[in-house]
Protein backbone atom coordinates (compact mmCIF):
# COMPACT_ATOMS: atom_id res chain seq x y z
CA UNK A 1 0.00 0.00 0.00
CA UNK A 2 1.16 3.48 -0.86
CA UNK A 3 -0.06 5.91 1.74
CA UNK A 4 0.03 9.69 1.70
CA UNK A 5 -0.70 11.24 5.10
CA UNK A 6 -1.39 14.99 5.17
CA UNK A 7 1.12 15.53 2.40
CA UNK A 8 1.57 18.93 0.85
CA UNK A 9 4.14 20.49 -1.40
CA UNK A 10 5.10 24.01 -2.29
CA UNK A 11 7.99 25.43 -4.24
CA UNK A 12 10.05 28.35 -3.09
CA UNK A 13 10.37 30.88 -5.88
CA UNK A 14 12.06 34.22 -5.23
CA UNK A 15 11.52 33.87 -1.49
CA UNK A 16 7.81 33.13 -1.84
CA UNK A 17 6.14 29.77 -1.33
CA UNK A 18 4.10 28.75 -4.35
CA UNK A 19 1.77 25.89 -3.45
CA UNK A 20 1.90 22.98 -5.88
CA UNK A 21 -0.15 20.44 -3.95
CA UNK A 22 -2.57 21.30 -1.19
CA UNK A 23 -2.66 18.99 1.83
CA UNK A 24 -4.12 15.61 0.98
CA UNK A 25 -4.26 12.04 2.22
CA UNK A 26 -4.61 9.13 -0.14
CA UNK A 27 -4.20 5.36 -0.08
CA UNK A 28 -3.28 3.33 -3.13
CA UNK A 29 -3.90 -0.39 -2.64
CA UNK A 30 -1.49 -3.17 -3.57
CA UNK A 31 -2.05 -4.54 -7.05
CA UNK A 32 -4.38 -1.84 -8.30
CA UNK A 33 -3.94 0.44 -11.28
CA UNK A 34 -4.40 3.94 -9.93
CA UNK A 35 -4.79 6.84 -12.31
CA UNK A 36 -4.18 10.49 -11.56
CA UNK A 37 -5.72 12.75 -14.14
CA UNK A 38 -5.31 16.48 -14.46
CA UNK A 39 -4.46 19.25 -16.86
CA UNK A 40 -0.86 20.36 -17.22
CA UNK A 41 0.16 22.39 -14.20
CA UNK A 42 -2.39 20.66 -11.95
CA UNK A 43 0.43 19.05 -9.95
CA UNK A 44 0.16 15.47 -11.16
CA UNK A 45 3.79 15.33 -12.15
CA UNK A 46 4.77 16.47 -8.65
CA UNK A 47 2.37 14.00 -7.07
CA UNK A 48 3.78 10.96 -8.84
CA UNK A 49 7.34 12.04 -8.01
CA UNK A 50 6.47 12.11 -4.34
CA UNK A 51 6.10 8.34 -4.42
CA UNK A 52 9.82 7.79 -5.03
CA UNK A 53 10.79 11.09 -3.44
CA UNK A 54 12.23 12.56 -6.62
CA UNK A 55 10.23 15.43 -5.13
CA UNK A 56 10.34 15.88 -1.37
CA UNK A 57 7.06 16.91 0.26
CA UNK A 58 7.02 20.17 2.19
CA UNK A 59 5.12 18.37 4.92
CA UNK A 60 3.37 15.11 5.73
CA UNK A 61 4.42 11.49 5.52
CA UNK A 62 4.66 9.05 2.63
CA UNK A 63 4.67 5.33 3.37
CA UNK A 64 5.13 2.29 1.17
CA UNK A 65 3.97 -0.74 3.12
CA UNK A 66 5.46 -0.24 6.58
CA UNK A 67 8.37 1.86 5.38
CA UNK A 68 8.11 5.57 5.92
CA UNK A 69 10.01 6.92 2.91
CA UNK A 70 10.05 10.46 4.23
CA UNK A 71 12.03 9.28 7.28
CA UNK A 72 14.76 7.44 5.37
CA UNK A 73 18.37 8.49 4.88
CA UNK A 74 19.94 8.71 1.43
CA UNK A 75 21.27 5.15 1.22
CA UNK A 76 18.06 3.58 2.53
CA UNK A 77 16.01 5.69 0.13
CA UNK A 78 18.13 4.53 -2.81
CA UNK A 79 17.56 0.94 -1.74
CA UNK A 80 13.79 1.57 -1.64
CA UNK A 81 13.83 3.23 -5.06
CA UNK A 82 15.15 0.01 -6.55
CA UNK A 83 11.75 -1.54 -5.77
CA UNK A 84 9.89 1.24 -7.55
CA UNK A 85 10.08 1.18 -11.33
CA UNK A 86 9.35 4.32 -13.32
CA UNK A 87 8.65 5.05 -16.98
CA UNK A 88 8.57 8.45 -18.61
CA UNK A 89 6.86 10.40 -21.35
CA UNK A 90 10.13 10.86 -23.23
CA UNK A 91 11.42 7.39 -22.30
CA UNK A 92 14.74 8.70 -20.89
CA UNK A 93 16.86 5.84 -22.21
CA UNK A 94 20.64 5.95 -22.36
CA UNK A 95 21.37 6.81 -25.98
CA UNK A 96 24.92 5.45 -25.74
CA UNK A 97 23.78 1.99 -24.64
CA UNK A 98 22.07 -0.83 -26.50
CA UNK A 99 18.55 -1.96 -25.68
CA UNK A 100 19.95 -4.91 -23.68
CA UNK A 101 22.35 -2.67 -21.74
CA UNK A 102 19.60 -0.17 -21.01
CA UNK A 103 17.51 -2.95 -19.51
CA UNK A 104 20.48 -4.31 -17.57
CA UNK A 105 21.33 -0.85 -16.24
CA UNK A 106 19.23 -0.89 -13.04
CA UNK A 107 20.56 -4.37 -12.23
CA UNK A 108 24.13 -3.15 -12.58
CA UNK A 109 23.32 -0.11 -10.45
CA UNK A 110 22.01 -2.47 -7.79
CA UNK A 111 25.34 -4.29 -7.80
CA UNK A 112 24.52 -7.34 -9.92
CA UNK A 113 27.83 -8.45 -11.48
CA UNK A 114 27.07 -11.92 -12.80
CA UNK A 115 26.79 -11.58 -16.61
CA UNK A 116 24.78 -14.79 -17.02
CA UNK A 117 22.21 -13.69 -14.43
CA UNK A 118 21.95 -10.30 -16.15
CA UNK A 119 21.67 -11.89 -19.58
CA UNK A 120 18.97 -14.29 -18.43
CA UNK A 121 16.88 -11.54 -16.85
CA UNK A 122 17.31 -9.25 -19.86
CA UNK A 123 16.19 -12.01 -22.24
CA UNK A 124 13.16 -12.68 -20.06
CA UNK A 125 12.20 -8.99 -20.06
CA UNK A 126 12.82 -8.58 -23.80
CA UNK A 127 10.45 -11.43 -24.41
CA UNK A 128 7.81 -9.96 -22.09
CA UNK A 129 7.82 -6.64 -23.96
CA UNK A 130 8.22 -8.26 -27.38
CA UNK A 131 11.61 -6.79 -28.32
CA UNK A 132 13.80 -9.89 -28.42
CA UNK A 133 15.06 -9.19 -31.94
CA UNK A 134 16.02 -5.62 -31.05
CA UNK A 135 18.36 -6.48 -28.14
CA UNK A 136 21.50 -5.10 -29.77
CA UNK A 137 20.02 -1.96 -31.32
CA UNK A 138 20.45 1.53 -29.97
CA UNK A 139 17.42 3.56 -28.82
CA UNK A 140 17.72 5.95 -31.78
CA UNK A 141 16.96 3.00 -34.07
CA UNK A 142 13.61 2.29 -32.39
CA UNK A 143 10.12 3.74 -32.77
CA UNK A 144 8.44 5.59 -29.88
CA UNK A 145 6.37 2.58 -28.89
CA UNK A 146 9.44 0.34 -28.91
CA UNK A 147 11.38 2.85 -26.81
CA UNK A 148 8.59 2.86 -24.23
CA UNK A 149 8.69 -0.95 -24.18
CA UNK A 150 12.41 -0.75 -23.42
CA UNK A 151 11.51 1.73 -20.67
CA UNK A 152 8.99 -0.73 -19.26
CA UNK A 153 11.46 -3.64 -19.41
CA UNK A 154 14.07 -1.50 -17.68
CA UNK A 155 11.60 -0.47 -14.98
CA UNK A 156 10.80 -4.12 -14.29
CA UNK A 157 14.42 -5.33 -14.17
CA UNK A 158 14.79 -5.33 -10.39
CA UNK A 159 11.40 -6.96 -9.71
CA UNK A 160 9.70 -3.83 -8.40
CA UNK A 161 6.42 -3.94 -6.52
CA UNK A 162 5.33 -0.54 -7.85
CA UNK A 163 5.47 0.90 -11.35
CA UNK A 164 5.12 4.66 -11.81
CA UNK A 165 4.05 5.87 -15.24
CA UNK A 166 4.72 9.54 -15.93
CA UNK A 167 2.55 10.41 -18.96
CA UNK A 168 3.89 7.21 -20.46
CA UNK A 169 1.69 7.30 -23.54
CA UNK A 170 1.43 11.05 -24.15
CA UNK A 171 4.14 11.06 -26.80
CA UNK A 172 2.67 8.07 -28.66
CA UNK A 173 0.08 7.77 -31.41
CA UNK A 174 -3.33 6.26 -30.53
CA UNK A 175 -2.56 2.79 -31.81
CA UNK A 176 0.78 2.58 -30.02
CA UNK A 177 -0.88 4.01 -26.91
CA UNK A 178 -3.39 1.18 -26.99
CA UNK A 179 -0.68 -1.47 -27.25
CA UNK A 180 1.41 0.06 -24.46
CA UNK A 181 -1.67 0.29 -22.22
CA UNK A 182 -2.46 -3.31 -22.96
CA UNK A 183 1.08 -4.29 -22.00
CA UNK A 184 0.75 -2.34 -18.73
CA UNK A 185 -2.55 -4.08 -17.97
CA UNK A 186 -0.98 -7.44 -18.65
CA UNK A 187 1.97 -6.69 -16.38
CA UNK A 188 -0.43 -5.58 -13.66
CA UNK A 189 -2.32 -8.88 -13.89
CA UNK A 190 0.68 -11.20 -14.30
CA UNK A 191 3.01 -9.65 -11.75
CA UNK A 192 0.41 -8.29 -9.30
CA UNK A 193 2.27 -5.02 -9.60
CA UNK A 194 0.79 -1.78 -8.31
CA UNK A 195 0.68 0.78 -11.12
CA UNK A 196 0.31 4.50 -10.55
CA UNK A 197 -0.07 6.52 -13.71
CA UNK A 198 -0.59 10.15 -14.47
CA UNK A 199 -2.25 11.33 -17.63
CA UNK A 200 -4.33 14.10 -19.11
CA UNK A 201 -6.41 11.68 -21.16
CA UNK A 202 -9.57 10.18 -19.67
CA UNK A 203 -9.36 7.45 -22.26
CA UNK A 204 -6.13 6.15 -20.68
CA UNK A 205 -7.87 6.03 -17.30
CA UNK A 206 -10.91 4.27 -18.77
CA UNK A 207 -8.82 1.57 -20.43
CA UNK A 208 -6.52 0.48 -17.63
CA UNK A 209 -7.30 2.07 -14.28
CA UNK A 210 -9.23 0.59 -11.36
CA UNK A 211 -9.40 3.83 -9.43
CA UNK A 212 -8.76 7.42 -10.33
CA UNK A 213 -8.07 10.71 -8.63
CA UNK A 214 -8.87 13.96 -10.41
CA UNK A 215 -6.41 16.73 -9.75
CA UNK A 216 -7.28 20.35 -10.31
CA UNK A 217 -4.97 23.24 -9.41
CA UNK A 218 -3.11 21.23 -6.75
CA UNK A 219 -6.24 19.74 -5.20
CA UNK A 220 -7.67 16.24 -5.46
CA UNK A 221 -11.25 17.20 -6.30
CA UNK A 222 -12.61 13.71 -6.72
CA UNK A 223 -11.44 10.13 -6.41
CA UNK A 224 -12.93 6.68 -6.51
CA UNK A 225 -13.68 3.70 -8.73
CA UNK A 226 -13.23 4.63 -12.36
CA UNK A 227 -16.77 3.48 -13.25
CA UNK A 228 -18.29 5.70 -10.53
CA UNK A 229 -16.24 8.73 -11.45
CA UNK A 230 -16.72 8.12 -15.13
CA UNK A 231 -20.46 7.60 -15.08
CA UNK A 232 -21.29 10.07 -12.30
CA UNK A 233 -18.74 12.86 -12.36
CA UNK A 234 -19.31 15.31 -9.49
CA UNK A 235 -16.77 18.02 -10.08
CA UNK A 236 -16.71 20.39 -13.05
CA UNK A 237 -13.14 19.40 -14.00
CA UNK A 238 -14.06 15.72 -13.92
CA UNK A 239 -17.10 16.38 -16.07
CA UNK A 240 -14.94 18.06 -18.68
CA UNK A 241 -12.55 15.11 -18.75
CA UNK A 242 -15.43 12.68 -19.05
CA UNK A 243 -16.97 14.69 -21.86
CA UNK A 244 -13.71 14.39 -23.78
CA UNK A 245 -14.09 10.63 -23.67
CA UNK A 246 -17.85 10.75 -24.41
CA UNK A 247 -17.83 13.25 -27.21
CA UNK A 248 -21.42 13.10 -28.41
CA UNK A 249 -22.79 15.62 -25.93
CA UNK A 250 -19.59 17.53 -25.31
CA UNK A 251 -19.86 19.60 -28.45
CA UNK A 252 -23.43 20.93 -28.23
CA UNK A 253 -24.23 20.25 -24.60
CA UNK A 254 -27.73 19.28 -23.52
CA UNK A 255 -29.25 22.39 -25.08
CA UNK A 256 -29.25 20.30 -28.27
CA UNK A 257 -32.37 18.64 -26.96
CA UNK A 258 -34.41 21.83 -26.37
CA UNK A 259 -36.78 21.03 -29.23
CA UNK A 260 -37.19 17.34 -28.41
CA UNK A 261 -40.60 16.40 -26.95
CA UNK A 262 -40.75 14.22 -23.85
CA UNK A 263 -38.50 13.90 -20.81
CA UNK A 264 -34.78 13.67 -21.51
CA UNK A 265 -33.14 10.84 -19.55
CA UNK A 266 -29.63 9.48 -19.35
CA UNK A 267 -29.45 5.78 -18.60
CA UNK A 268 -26.20 4.23 -17.45
CA UNK A 269 -25.78 0.47 -17.55
CA UNK A 270 -22.91 -1.35 -15.95
CA UNK A 271 -21.63 -4.88 -16.11
CA UNK A 272 -24.23 -7.57 -16.87
CA UNK A 273 -27.03 -4.99 -17.15
CA UNK A 274 -25.36 -3.80 -20.36
CA UNK A 275 -26.19 -7.04 -22.08
CA UNK A 276 -29.78 -7.66 -20.89
CA UNK A 277 -32.80 -6.29 -22.80
CA UNK A 278 -34.15 -4.39 -19.78
CA UNK A 279 -35.14 -1.25 -21.63
CA UNK A 280 -37.29 -3.21 -24.09
CA UNK A 281 -39.01 -5.16 -21.32
CA UNK A 282 -39.74 -2.04 -19.23
CA UNK A 283 -41.17 -0.05 -22.12
CA UNK A 284 -43.43 -2.95 -23.10
CA UNK A 285 -44.66 -3.33 -19.55
CA UNK A 286 -45.31 0.37 -18.94
CA UNK A 287 -46.39 1.39 -22.45
CA UNK A 288 -43.96 4.32 -22.64
CA UNK A 289 -42.35 5.26 -25.90
CA UNK A 290 -38.77 6.42 -26.37
CA UNK A 291 -36.45 7.94 -28.87
CA UNK A 292 -32.67 7.42 -28.71
CA UNK A 293 -30.78 10.71 -28.88
CA UNK A 294 -27.25 9.52 -28.16
CA UNK A 295 -25.57 6.43 -26.90
CA UNK A 296 -22.50 4.32 -26.59
CA UNK A 297 -21.49 0.94 -25.35
CA UNK A 298 -17.88 0.43 -24.30
CA UNK A 299 -15.69 -0.90 -21.53
CA UNK A 300 -14.18 0.65 -18.45
CA UNK A 301 -11.16 -1.60 -18.07
CA UNK A 302 -12.92 -5.01 -18.06
CA UNK A 303 -16.34 -3.72 -17.10
CA UNK A 304 -18.81 -3.30 -19.94
CA UNK A 305 -20.95 -0.20 -19.65
CA UNK A 306 -23.48 1.61 -21.75
CA UNK A 307 -24.87 5.11 -21.75
CA UNK A 308 -28.05 6.07 -23.55
CA UNK A 309 -29.67 9.45 -23.80
CA UNK A 310 -33.40 9.05 -24.42
CA UNK A 311 -36.46 11.21 -24.90
CA UNK A 312 -39.27 9.33 -23.17
CA UNK A 313 -43.02 9.94 -23.58
CA UNK A 314 -46.15 8.34 -22.17
CA UNK A 315 -48.19 8.12 -19.01
CA UNK A 316 -46.12 5.38 -17.37
CA UNK A 317 -42.77 7.22 -17.26
CA UNK A 318 -42.45 7.29 -13.48
CA UNK A 319 -43.27 3.62 -13.25
CA UNK A 320 -40.80 2.90 -16.05
CA UNK A 321 -38.08 4.81 -14.22
CA UNK A 322 -38.54 2.87 -11.01
CA UNK A 323 -38.51 -0.44 -12.93
CA UNK A 324 -35.28 0.57 -14.65
CA UNK A 325 -33.72 1.56 -11.34
CA UNK A 326 -34.88 -1.72 -9.83
CA UNK A 327 -33.03 -3.54 -12.62
CA UNK A 328 -29.80 -1.82 -11.59
CA UNK A 329 -29.76 0.91 -14.22
CA UNK A 330 -28.85 4.42 -13.21
CA UNK A 331 -31.34 6.95 -14.46
CA UNK A 332 -30.67 10.63 -14.47
CA UNK A 333 -33.00 13.26 -15.79
CA UNK A 334 -31.28 15.90 -17.88
CA UNK A 335 -32.45 19.47 -17.57
CA UNK A 336 -32.49 21.46 -20.75
CA UNK B 1 72.68 15.45 -45.74
CA UNK B 2 73.17 12.33 -47.82
CA UNK B 3 69.58 11.36 -48.40
CA UNK B 4 68.47 11.29 -52.03
CA UNK B 5 65.72 13.83 -51.53
CA UNK B 6 67.97 16.14 -49.57
CA UNK B 7 69.25 17.96 -52.60
CA UNK B 8 65.98 19.45 -53.85
CA UNK B 9 64.96 20.22 -50.27
CA UNK B 10 68.28 21.89 -49.73
CA UNK B 11 67.78 23.99 -52.84
CA UNK B 12 64.29 24.91 -51.74
CA UNK B 13 65.28 25.88 -48.19
CA UNK B 14 68.93 26.98 -48.44
CA UNK B 15 69.11 28.32 -44.87
CA UNK B 16 68.07 25.10 -43.21
CA UNK B 17 71.35 23.35 -42.69
CA UNK B 18 70.35 20.96 -39.92
CA UNK B 19 67.24 18.93 -40.73
CA UNK B 20 67.97 16.79 -37.69
CA UNK B 21 67.37 19.77 -35.44
CA UNK B 22 64.01 20.26 -37.10
CA UNK B 23 63.15 16.60 -36.46
CA UNK B 24 64.11 17.03 -32.80
CA UNK B 25 61.93 20.12 -32.56
CA UNK B 26 59.05 18.14 -33.99
CA UNK B 27 59.48 15.40 -31.41
CA UNK B 28 59.78 18.01 -28.63
CA UNK B 29 56.52 19.62 -29.72
CA UNK B 30 54.80 16.25 -29.82
CA UNK B 31 56.14 15.36 -26.36
CA UNK B 32 54.98 18.69 -24.90
CA UNK B 33 51.63 18.25 -26.55
CA UNK B 34 51.19 14.65 -25.42
CA UNK B 35 52.32 15.27 -21.86
CA UNK B 36 50.33 18.44 -21.36
CA UNK B 37 47.20 17.05 -23.06
CA UNK B 38 47.22 13.95 -20.84
CA UNK B 39 47.57 16.04 -17.68
CA UNK B 40 45.03 18.60 -18.90
CA UNK B 41 42.42 15.88 -19.39
CA UNK B 42 43.34 14.29 -16.07
CA UNK B 43 42.78 17.57 -14.21
CA UNK B 44 40.20 19.22 -16.46
CA UNK B 45 37.77 16.30 -16.66
CA UNK B 46 37.10 16.03 -12.91
CA UNK B 47 37.07 19.81 -12.65
CA UNK B 48 34.47 19.99 -15.44
CA UNK B 49 32.36 17.33 -13.75
CA UNK B 50 32.56 19.24 -10.47
CA UNK B 51 31.56 22.48 -12.20
CA UNK B 52 28.60 20.69 -13.77
CA UNK B 53 27.42 18.93 -10.61
CA UNK B 54 27.63 22.00 -8.36
CA UNK B 55 26.02 24.30 -10.94
CA UNK B 56 22.64 25.92 -10.50
CA UNK B 57 19.77 23.44 -10.58
CA UNK B 58 22.05 20.42 -10.86
CA UNK B 59 22.02 17.31 -8.71
CA UNK B 60 24.72 18.52 -6.29
CA UNK B 61 23.98 22.23 -6.43
CA UNK B 62 26.49 24.18 -4.29
CA UNK B 63 26.41 27.84 -5.26
CA UNK B 64 29.43 28.90 -3.17
CA UNK B 65 31.75 26.15 -4.40
CA UNK B 66 30.57 26.66 -7.96
CA UNK B 67 31.17 30.41 -7.70
CA UNK B 68 34.69 29.87 -6.39
CA UNK B 69 35.64 27.27 -9.02
CA UNK B 70 34.10 29.37 -11.72
CA UNK B 71 36.10 32.42 -10.64
CA UNK B 72 39.40 30.50 -10.63
CA UNK B 73 38.66 29.07 -14.05
CA UNK B 74 37.78 32.48 -15.44
CA UNK B 75 40.93 34.10 -14.01
CA UNK B 76 43.20 31.44 -15.50
CA UNK B 77 41.42 31.67 -18.83
CA UNK B 78 41.65 35.44 -19.03
CA UNK B 79 45.45 35.63 -18.68
CA UNK B 80 47.25 35.47 -22.05
CA UNK B 81 49.25 32.28 -22.19
CA UNK B 82 52.64 33.92 -22.62
CA UNK B 83 52.06 36.03 -19.50
CA UNK B 84 50.81 33.00 -17.59
CA UNK B 85 54.03 31.21 -18.47
CA UNK B 86 56.18 34.00 -17.09
CA UNK B 87 54.07 34.47 -13.97
CA UNK B 88 54.16 30.76 -13.25
CA UNK B 89 57.95 30.40 -13.60
CA UNK B 90 58.67 30.18 -9.85
CA UNK B 91 55.92 27.61 -9.42
CA UNK B 92 57.17 25.70 -12.45
CA UNK B 93 60.62 25.57 -10.92
CA UNK B 94 59.24 24.14 -7.69
CA UNK B 95 57.11 21.57 -9.52
CA UNK B 96 59.58 20.19 -12.09
CA UNK B 97 62.95 21.65 -11.06
CA UNK B 98 63.45 23.72 -14.21
CA UNK B 99 61.83 26.61 -16.00
CA UNK B 100 63.08 25.53 -19.43
CA UNK B 101 62.60 22.82 -21.98
CA UNK B 102 59.78 20.36 -22.32
CA UNK B 103 59.49 19.76 -18.59
CA UNK B 104 59.45 23.47 -17.84
CA UNK B 105 56.69 24.02 -20.41
CA UNK B 106 54.29 21.40 -19.18
CA UNK B 107 53.05 23.01 -15.90
CA UNK B 108 52.03 26.32 -17.51
CA UNK B 109 50.52 24.48 -20.49
CA UNK B 110 48.40 22.37 -18.16
CA UNK B 111 47.42 25.27 -15.92
CA UNK B 112 46.48 27.27 -18.99
CA UNK B 113 44.54 24.53 -20.77
CA UNK B 114 42.85 22.60 -17.93
CA UNK B 115 40.35 25.38 -17.03
CA UNK B 116 39.54 25.78 -20.71
CA UNK B 117 38.95 22.06 -21.09
CA UNK B 118 36.93 21.96 -17.86
CA UNK B 119 34.50 24.51 -19.31
CA UNK B 120 34.14 22.44 -22.46
CA UNK B 121 33.41 19.38 -20.32
CA UNK B 122 30.84 21.32 -18.28
CA UNK B 123 29.11 22.45 -21.48
CA UNK B 124 29.12 18.93 -22.93
CA UNK B 125 27.61 17.52 -19.72
CA UNK B 126 24.84 20.11 -19.75
CA UNK B 127 23.74 18.67 -23.09
CA UNK B 128 22.84 15.39 -21.40
CA UNK B 129 19.06 15.19 -21.05
CA UNK B 130 17.74 15.95 -17.56
CA UNK B 131 15.25 13.13 -17.91
CA UNK B 132 17.98 10.52 -18.23
CA UNK B 133 19.55 11.71 -14.99
CA UNK B 134 16.15 11.74 -13.29
CA UNK B 135 15.51 8.19 -14.51
CA UNK B 136 18.82 7.09 -13.00
CA UNK B 137 17.95 8.74 -9.70
CA UNK B 138 14.61 6.95 -9.77
CA UNK B 139 16.54 3.69 -10.17
CA UNK B 140 18.47 4.44 -7.00
CA UNK B 141 21.77 5.48 -8.60
CA UNK B 142 24.35 7.28 -6.47
CA UNK B 143 25.88 10.53 -7.72
CA UNK B 144 29.08 8.66 -8.55
CA UNK B 145 27.12 6.04 -10.53
CA UNK B 146 25.35 8.81 -12.42
CA UNK B 147 28.66 10.45 -13.31
CA UNK B 148 30.37 7.20 -14.23
CA UNK B 149 27.56 5.37 -16.04
CA UNK B 150 25.27 8.14 -17.32
CA UNK B 151 26.92 11.54 -17.66
CA UNK B 152 30.32 10.56 -19.04
CA UNK B 153 29.11 7.94 -21.56
CA UNK B 154 26.20 10.11 -22.73
CA UNK B 155 28.42 13.18 -23.15
CA UNK B 156 31.32 11.25 -24.66
CA UNK B 157 31.13 12.69 -28.20
CA UNK B 158 31.03 16.23 -26.80
CA UNK B 159 33.91 15.57 -24.42
CA UNK B 160 36.04 14.07 -27.19
CA UNK B 161 35.32 17.09 -29.38
CA UNK B 162 36.49 19.18 -26.40
CA UNK B 163 39.73 17.18 -26.21
CA UNK B 164 40.34 17.93 -29.90
CA UNK B 165 39.76 21.65 -29.47
CA UNK B 166 42.01 21.66 -26.39
CA UNK B 167 44.78 19.73 -28.18
CA UNK B 168 44.78 22.28 -30.97
CA UNK B 169 44.84 25.15 -28.48
CA UNK B 170 47.82 23.42 -26.83
CA UNK B 171 49.67 23.30 -30.18
CA UNK B 172 49.36 27.06 -30.33
CA UNK B 173 50.46 27.39 -26.69
CA UNK B 174 53.55 25.19 -27.24
CA UNK B 175 54.57 27.30 -30.20
CA UNK B 176 54.21 30.42 -28.05
CA UNK B 177 56.14 28.73 -25.27
CA UNK B 178 59.02 28.38 -27.71
CA UNK B 179 59.63 32.09 -27.44
CA UNK B 180 60.65 31.81 -23.82
CA UNK B 181 62.74 28.71 -23.92
CA UNK B 182 60.32 25.81 -24.08
CA UNK B 183 61.88 24.34 -27.23
CA UNK B 184 60.00 22.65 -30.04
CA UNK B 185 58.85 23.99 -33.40
CA UNK B 186 57.83 27.36 -31.98
CA UNK B 187 61.33 27.84 -30.63
CA UNK B 188 62.87 27.20 -34.07
CA UNK B 189 60.41 29.48 -35.81
CA UNK B 190 61.13 32.24 -33.33
CA UNK B 191 64.93 31.92 -33.06
CA UNK B 192 65.82 31.18 -36.68
CA UNK B 193 62.78 32.34 -38.56
CA UNK B 194 62.21 35.61 -36.70
CA UNK B 195 65.40 36.62 -34.88
CA UNK B 196 67.83 35.40 -37.61
CA UNK B 197 65.70 36.29 -40.64
CA UNK B 198 65.85 32.71 -41.97
CA UNK B 199 62.33 32.80 -43.32
CA UNK B 200 62.49 29.28 -44.72
CA UNK B 201 62.58 28.01 -41.13
CA UNK B 202 59.39 29.92 -40.57
CA UNK B 203 57.75 28.37 -43.62
CA UNK B 204 58.69 24.81 -42.71
CA UNK B 205 57.72 25.07 -39.04
CA UNK B 206 54.40 26.72 -39.83
CA UNK B 207 53.75 24.03 -42.43
CA UNK B 208 54.48 21.30 -39.88
CA UNK B 209 52.20 22.97 -37.33
CA UNK B 210 49.40 23.12 -39.88
CA UNK B 211 49.85 19.43 -40.66
CA UNK B 212 49.77 18.65 -36.93
CA UNK B 213 46.57 20.63 -36.33
CA UNK B 214 44.95 19.08 -39.38
CA UNK B 215 45.83 15.59 -38.16
CA UNK B 216 44.50 16.27 -34.67
CA UNK B 217 41.22 17.58 -36.04
CA UNK B 218 40.83 14.60 -38.35
CA UNK B 219 41.50 12.06 -35.63
CA UNK B 220 39.17 13.90 -33.26
CA UNK B 221 36.36 14.01 -35.79
CA UNK B 222 36.77 10.30 -36.56
CA UNK B 223 36.54 9.34 -32.90
CA UNK B 224 33.50 11.57 -32.34
CA UNK B 225 31.81 10.06 -35.39
CA UNK B 226 32.56 6.58 -34.09
CA UNK B 227 30.81 7.29 -30.80
CA UNK B 228 27.94 9.17 -32.41
CA UNK B 229 26.79 6.35 -34.67
CA UNK B 230 23.87 5.74 -32.39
Amino acid sequence: MIRFVDVHKSYRVDGKDIPALEPFSLDIADGEVFGIIGHSGAGKSTLIRLINLLERPSGGRILIGDVELTALGDAALRAQRRHIGMIFQHFNLLSSQTVADNIAFPMRLAGERDPTAIRRRVDELLERVGLTVHADKFPSQLSGGQKQRVGIARALANHPSILLCDEATSALDPQTTASVLELLGQINRDLKLTIVLITHEMDVVRRVCDRVAVLDAGRIVEHGEVADVFLHPQHETTRRFVDEALPEEAAGGTSLYAQVPGRILRLSFRGEATWSPTLGRVTRETGVDFNILAGRIDRIKDLPYGQLTLAMQGAGIDQALSSLRAAGIDVEEIAR
Amino acid sequence: MTLAFATPLHELFPNIDDWGELGHACIDTLLMLGGSLALTVLIGLPLGVLLYLTGRGQIREMPKLYGLLSLIVNILRSIPFIILMIVLMPLTHILVGTKLGIRGAIPPLVIGAAPFFARLVETALREVERGVIEASQAMGATTWQIVRHVLLPEARPGIIAGVTVTAIALVAYTAMGGAIGAGGLGDLAYRYGYLSYKSDYMVVTVFLLIVLVQLLQMIGDRVVAHFSQR
